[in-house]
Parts: structure tokens; C-alpha cells; sequence
């Protein structure tokens, strides 16, 4: 049996928003069905030291199940995270999944879903702190608002909370694809602040690189675990599809590529109308100099002519400042090509490797 | 509210002798008296809790015998011979894991099966555990848990249906029969699961049972455990997901990381290089003399090396430079455009 677990309150954590791009954002719920308790020395503390994620083999298992059940094209499948945190790992072991949102549901209550489902586990002893959330993925585009806001309220609630992104399509093709993400503090400072302006950003010095930093996962099994696995290795049948060594491509790469060719059109509108503003910005400038020296002009021919000046006019009030485009979104756009990229990348890669292997064995039969 | 059954003490009369007066009647159907395999004592057991200071009724006398009408907690009939049941992994590895999360003191943990039915094998895809206390002679089942677990679950997977129920250990007590009876009232036909944590002979058993009845018609009925088939199903990410977590068993601290695209093609490549040589391995004992030859092995071989496909070195070489060409200039254009997106970066900081 587990030894009691150190338990500490979160301040308030928050619920995984819904639908991908609805950009709502995440609904912040009372404090969950943690027992209050002192924290294990790392309570709050200002850096997140967690370096890494430790999974027990069931939450992989379950997080699969999930998908497999309920997950349809491009509908994402979510659920949250139970664990605690142990040094500087961050240790998952159970999750549940979260019912998907139907229109017709409106009245469910997510969070009284959340709070019992809480409180019928710590009945059976599951570790029943929030720890974090997963979500499926449709080939790697998970770079959304949607994800930005609710990572983000998990983590102010809960330091060391990650996201867990699951890629079913690529694990189907051979080998599990699981990622832990977390917001780097530089984004979680700019995200308090609520200021996404190009000013607040530039200062903040914020990459599409570093918006999101990952988090290296290992996976736990305990020792029954590991009798388990032996007896079901003993009674199953071999696996008899290989597709890790399937050499056909263009069909995930076709996708890849398509989903990357929208996501730069969306980057080039976004150029576009960033340039429009910029063009915009120096006319009226130019403006507002010839403005002000007509009015220069204008009042020296009055004091030659001893007339009293015209009075200052606001200038601002005549010129409005224009506004500037949200620079939010063009930096998750390009995080998301990025990504896209960086998938493309590891794809191409792999099959490079196994065209080449092709390439030996037909050698060798000739 | 907690269903609390409290089984007689194993003094009572035997089984002909009619016991001790009958009971007046408390119990509000003449329940079906149900005999756990092992034990010869029937015992009746009560649908709501059990008077404090009653005897259930115990074995009536042949001359009245209760109509096992099967009212009340009615027993299945006969189960469909050679049924299947299907089970994911997941449910094994999390009743593993509601063991070691086990309460002090309780040698066994209990929980509800979820799954589907479908004419020819019972598959069950999920399943929670409940909280049970369980002493010599009393077992009590938090049915309100229950009940409102399968409505959270309903709530995700709306086509699972209770199918059952697991206990870890090795053997079917007495208390699984006050449990089973308990399930089927909740599910028509249940099953019963037993995971055995405890490793006898060095083995996890797993293996399900459907009751029947069992028994001289017209007597008082007893229970039967009787086993089912179990087999173990897998969808295809379950399977690879499955083969990645089995790495932990040989690895000393039991941690795994996750490896990175070329290592695992590599992985994968290894693997089958050792299914060849096994192969191998059989054709030269074969060929030796030293394992007899077995036709339907022999054809499956033939039909591997038939599989491996005959191409004109042209026509591949073709093929495999206009595959290679396709992945460069994906490439190409990937790095193209990180390094576009990292310049726009730059630009628009300025």
C-alpha cells in the first residue's frame, strides 16, 4: 500500500477550456477536492524546478483508451491529470477523461463533474490532486488560444502543472508520441499581465521559440505492473502490424503539408496587415508633422500681423491613434508552423532512414 | 446506503437436516437460497440488511421447498456455452493498480466492470474500483459509490454497460456469491473477474466466471462459478502503447524514456531481425533432423519469402530516387520556412 501522500492546495485551479479555437477562455473553478495539508517543502515556491515527468504506465494506457473510444477526426479528446510532486519530478498516476462537449448538454456542469469524479477517487485512495491535463492532438496542431489560456490558468494555480499532448495518428504509425508542455515564465509573466500589445512582447523578448518549453517523460511501472506486463506478453498473440517499417508516405505527408501551407496563409495575411499598420502608422505621422507646421506657419503670420495665435489643438484628438494588431496570435501561428515543421522534419527523417534500409535489402537480392 | 449481508455461522444443520425453526419471514421474497461451490452450508441471504438478531432462513425441508421463482435478486439461467471475454489491457493495469491502493488491512479490493456486449463475446473496455469492507462474516458494498461512478462514466463513454464485476485474489469466497448476486441486479448475465494479485504459483491468474445455477430442480438451487474464456484485446495504438511500457521490465529501476524517431526505426528493425532469425533458427533444426518438419509452418515460410517483392532494379531505383527526391524537398522547405518564420520574428521586433 502507498504511504499517506504530502497534499497541498492548490490556490483555485483552473478547468481545461473546451472546443479548439472557440478561444474561450478556461473558467476558474473553487479550490479542488485537495486536502488541505502542508506542502512537502515545495509549496509555491518561486521556481519550477520539475525537470521532469514521470507517467505510471496506467495514465498512457488510459489516455489511449480514451482516444481510441471517443475520438472522432478532428474533435479533440481531454482530461485531467491526478499526481503529486516528488523533488523534481513531477509524477502522474491516474487521469480521467473529460466528457465532450455537446451542444445539446448545455447545462452540464463541468466543474461538479470535475469535483465528484475528485471526490469518488480519493474514496479509493487515487491520488486525487490536480497535477495537469492532456488533450489529443490532429496532427500536431495544438498551438492554439484555446490551450495558451487554459495551460496557463493550470499553471497559475499550480506551478509545476503540464499539459500532456497525445498524437494518436502518429502513434499509430508505430511509436507512442506523448509530449509534456509547459509555458516558459517569460509567457506566464506576459500572460498575467494580460498585456498582449507589440510593446509589452518586444519588451518581454518572447520568441516563438520559447513559448512553450518541453519537459522530458519517463514512464514508471511498479512491480505488479511489470508481473502484469510479462503475463500478458505470455498470453497475446504477437503483435502482426509493423507499421513503424511501413514505407508509405505521401499520404501523412500530404496532410502535414496542407495543414502547414493554411498556417503560413495565415501567417501572410497577418504580415500583411501588420505592414498595412505600419504604412498607416508612418502616414499619419507624416500628417500630423505637416499639421503642426502649417499651424507653425499660420500662427507666425498671425503675430506678424499682430492677431493673437490659434490655440493648440489636441492633435491627438484629430489624428486617432491607430491599433495596433494583436500580436498574440501571429506568435502562436508561427509556433505552430513551427512545430509543424519540426514534425515534418522527424517524418522525413524516418523515412529517409527506411528507404535507405530498403534500398540494402533489394541490393542484396540482385 | 451501505448492503450490508451477513452470512450464518458454518455450525448451522447440514444441508438435509431441516434447520432450526424456520425463519419467520423477514425477508420480503423467498430468496433464492444460493450455495457458494466451496462450502455445503446454503445460506439465504437478504436483500436489505439483515435483522440483527434473525437467522436468515437456512435450508428448508425437501417437502417445501421455496419456488425458486427467482423473484427478488433473480439468478441468470443458463449462460450460452463458449462465450468470450474480451478484455484491454487497461482494465488489468488498473486493477493492479486500485490493489497497491489498496486500504490497510483489506486483503482484496472489488470493482465494477464496463464494456460491451455483442453476440459472440463480451468486451470490457473500463472499469472503477469500490470501496468494500469485508470481514469474516460481513461484507459491505458502498452501493451509492457505484452507482454514481457508472453515471460520471456514463457521462464520457455513454455505450459502456456494467458487465460485471472484479475481485483481486485467487479464489471465489463466499462473499464474491453476496457480491455477484448484489451485480446482477445491476447487469443481466454478470461476470466475474478474479486478477490474482496475491501470485500464487508464480503466475497472475486472470480469469472471468458467469454463475449458473446449479443443483437438483425443484430443491434449493446453489451457485456455480463456472470459467469463461478470456482473451485479450487490443486496438492498434493500445498495442504499441502496451510494447513501450512492457520496456520497463528490464530496465533496473523500472524507468523508460522515450525514444526518438531514428532509435526507434532502429528498435523496430532489431525486433524483426530477431522473428528472422528465430525462423532461421527452426528451417536448420528442421533441416537437421532435429524437429520434425510441420507442413502448415512450412507454407507460411513459403508464403513469407514469397512476399518479399520481385522488382526490376530500374523500376526500384526509380522508385526509391523519386521517394528520396519527395522527402529532401519536404525537408527543405520545412527548414525554409522555420528560418522565414524566425526572420519575420526578427523584423518585427525591430
Amino acid at each position: 500500500t502507498h504511504s499517506t501522500r504530502a497534499q497541498r492546495t492548490p490556490p483555485g485551479a483552473g478547468m481545461a477550456s473546451r472546443k479548439e479555437g472557440t478561444g474561450s477562455t478556461a473558467a476558474s473553478s473553487s479550490s479542488t477536492g485537495g486536502v488541505a495539508g502542508k506542502g512537502k517543502g515545495k509549496g509555491g515556491s518561486g521556481d519550477s524546478a520539475v525537470k521532469q515527468v514521470q507517467i505510471d504506465g496506467l495514465v498512457v494506457l488510459k489516455i489511449i483508451k480514451h482516444y481510441q473510444e471517443e475520438g472522432q477526426g478532428t474533435e479533440v479528446v481531454q482530461g485531467v491529470l491526478l499526481g503529486l510532486v516528488v523533488e523534481d519530478r513531477l509524477e502522474i498516476t491516474n487521469c480521467f477523461p473529460f466528457p465532450q462537449h455537446t451542444e445539446d448538454d448545455a447545462d452540464f456542469d463541468e466543474v461538479q463533474y470535475q469535483m465528484e469524479m475528485m471526490r469518488s477517487l480519493r474514496h479509493v485512495n487515487i491520488d486525487h490532486l490536480h497535477v495537469g491535463w492532456y488533450q489529443s492532438t490532429y496532427y500536431g496542431s495544438f498551438v492554439t488560444r484555446a490551450l495558451l489560456d487554459s495551460q496557463f490558468s493550470y499553471q497559475h494555480a499550480i506551478e509545476e502543472s503540464v499539459v500532456l499532448i497525445y498524437d494518436p495518428i502518429k502513434t499509430a504509425q508505430g511509436s507512442l508520441s506523448l509530449k509534456a508542455y509547459r509555458l516558459t515564465p517569460k509567457l506566464m509573466e506576459v500572460c498575467k499581465e494580460k498585456d498582449f500589445s507589440p510593446e509589452a512582447l518586444k519588451k518581454a523578448n518572447i520568441t516563438f521559440e520559447h513559448m512553450f518549453e518541453e519537459v522530458p517523460i519517463v514512464i514508471k511501472n511498479s512491480h505488479l505492473i511489470n508481473v502484469l506486463m510479462w503475463e500478458l506478453e505470455k498470453k497475446s498473440a504477437v503483435a502482426d502490424k509493423h507499421e513503424l517499417l511501413s514505407l508509405a508516405s505521401s499520404n501523412h505527408l500530404g496532410k502535414n503539408l496542407q495543414l502547414l501551407m493554411d498556417r503560413v496563409d495565415d501567417m501572410s495575411q497577418d504580415i500583411v496587415k501588420y505592414n498595412t499598420y505600419m504604412r498607416n502608422t508612418s502616414k499619419q505621422q507624416q500628417q500630423k508633422h505637416q499639421y503642426q507646421q502649417r499651424r507653425q506657419q499660420e500662427n507666425m503670420q498671425r503675430q506678424s500681423r499682430g492677431e493673437p495665435p490659434l490655440p493648440e489643438e489636441d492633435l491627438s484628438k484629430l489624428f486617432k491613434p491607430l491599433q495596433p494588431p494583436a500580436r498574440m496570435d501571429s506568435l502562436l501561428i508561427a509556433g505552430q508552423i513551427n512545430t509543424y515543421c519540426q514534425n515534418i522534419k522527424e517524418f522525413t527523417a524516418q523515412n529517409l532512414g527506411k528507404l535507405f534500409m530498403a534500398q540494402a535489402l533489394q541490393e542484396y537480392n540482385n | 446506503h451501505h448492503l450490508s449481508l451477513r452470512l450464518p455461522t458454518p455450525a448451522a444443520a447440514p444441508v438435509s437436516a431441516p434447520a432450526s425453526a424456520p425463519a419467520p419471514a423477514p425477508t420480503p421474497a423467498p430468496a433464492p437460497a444460493a450455495a457458494p461451490a466451496s462450502s455445503s452450508d446454503p445460506a439465504a441471504a437478504a436483500a436489505t440488511t439483515a435483522a440483527a438478531g434473525q437467522t436468515p432462513a437456512s435450508a428448508q425441508a425437501p417437502a417445501q421447498t421455496p419456488a425458486p421463482s427467482l423473484t427478488g435478486p433473480a439468478l441468470p439461467g443458463p449462460f450460452p456455452g463458449g462465450r468470450v471475454v474480451r478484455l484491454h489491457p487497461v482494465i488489468l493495469a488498473s486493477i493492479v493498480d486500485s490493489y497497491e491502493r489498496r486500504n490497510e488491512g483489506a486483503a482484496r479490493v472489488i470493482g465494477t466492470l464496463l464494456g460491451t456486449v455483442d453476440k459472440h463475446s463480451v468486451e470490457v473496455t473500463n472499469c472503477f474500483s469500490v470501496p468494500h469492507n469485508e470481514s469474516e462474516d460481513e461484507v459491505a458494498v458502498d452501493m451509492e459509490f457505484a452507482k454514481n461512478m457508472y453515471e460520471l462514466h456514463k457521462k464520457v463513454s455513454p455505450n459502456e454497460l456494467i458487465l460485471g464485476w472484479y475481485a483481486t485474489g485467487h479464489d471465489i469466497t463466499e462473499h464474491s456469491v453476496l457480491i455477484h448476486e448484489y451485480y446482477s441486479r445491476e447487469a443481466p448475465n454478470p461476470i466475474h473477474l478474479t486478477v490474482d494479485t496475491s501470485l500464487q504459483n508464480g503466475r497472475m491468474s486472470i480469469k472471468a466466471y458467469v454463475s449458473t445455477l446449479m443443483g437438483v430442480p425443484g430443491r434449493t438451487m446453489g451457485v456455480m462459478f463456472t470459467p469463461l474464456t478470456v482473451k485479450y484485446a487490443y486496438y492498434d495504438t493500445e498495442r504499441i502503447g502496451v510494447d513501450l511500457i512492457m520496456k520497463t521490465c528490464f530496465s533496473p529501476n523500472r524507468v523508460i524514456g522515450l525514444s526518438s524517431d531514428l532509435q526507434q526505426v532502429g528498435g523496430a528493425s532489431a525486433r524483426i531481425q530477431d522473428a528472422l532469425s528465430t525462423v532461421l533458427q527452426y528451417a536448420e533444426d528442421v533441416l537437421s533432423g532435429k524437429v520434425s518438419a510441420d507442413n502448415t509452418v512450412g507454407r507460411f515460410l513459403m508464403s513469407l519469402v514469397n512476399q518479399v517483392p520481385k522488382i526490376a532494379p530500374d523500376d526500384f531505383e526509380t522508385m526509391l530516387n523519386s521517394n528520396i527526391n519527395d522527402l529532401l524537398m519536404v525537408t527543405y522547405l520545412a527548414n525554409l520556412t522555420q528560418s522565414q518564420i524566425a526572420l519575420n520574428e526578427k523584423l518585427v521586433n525591430l
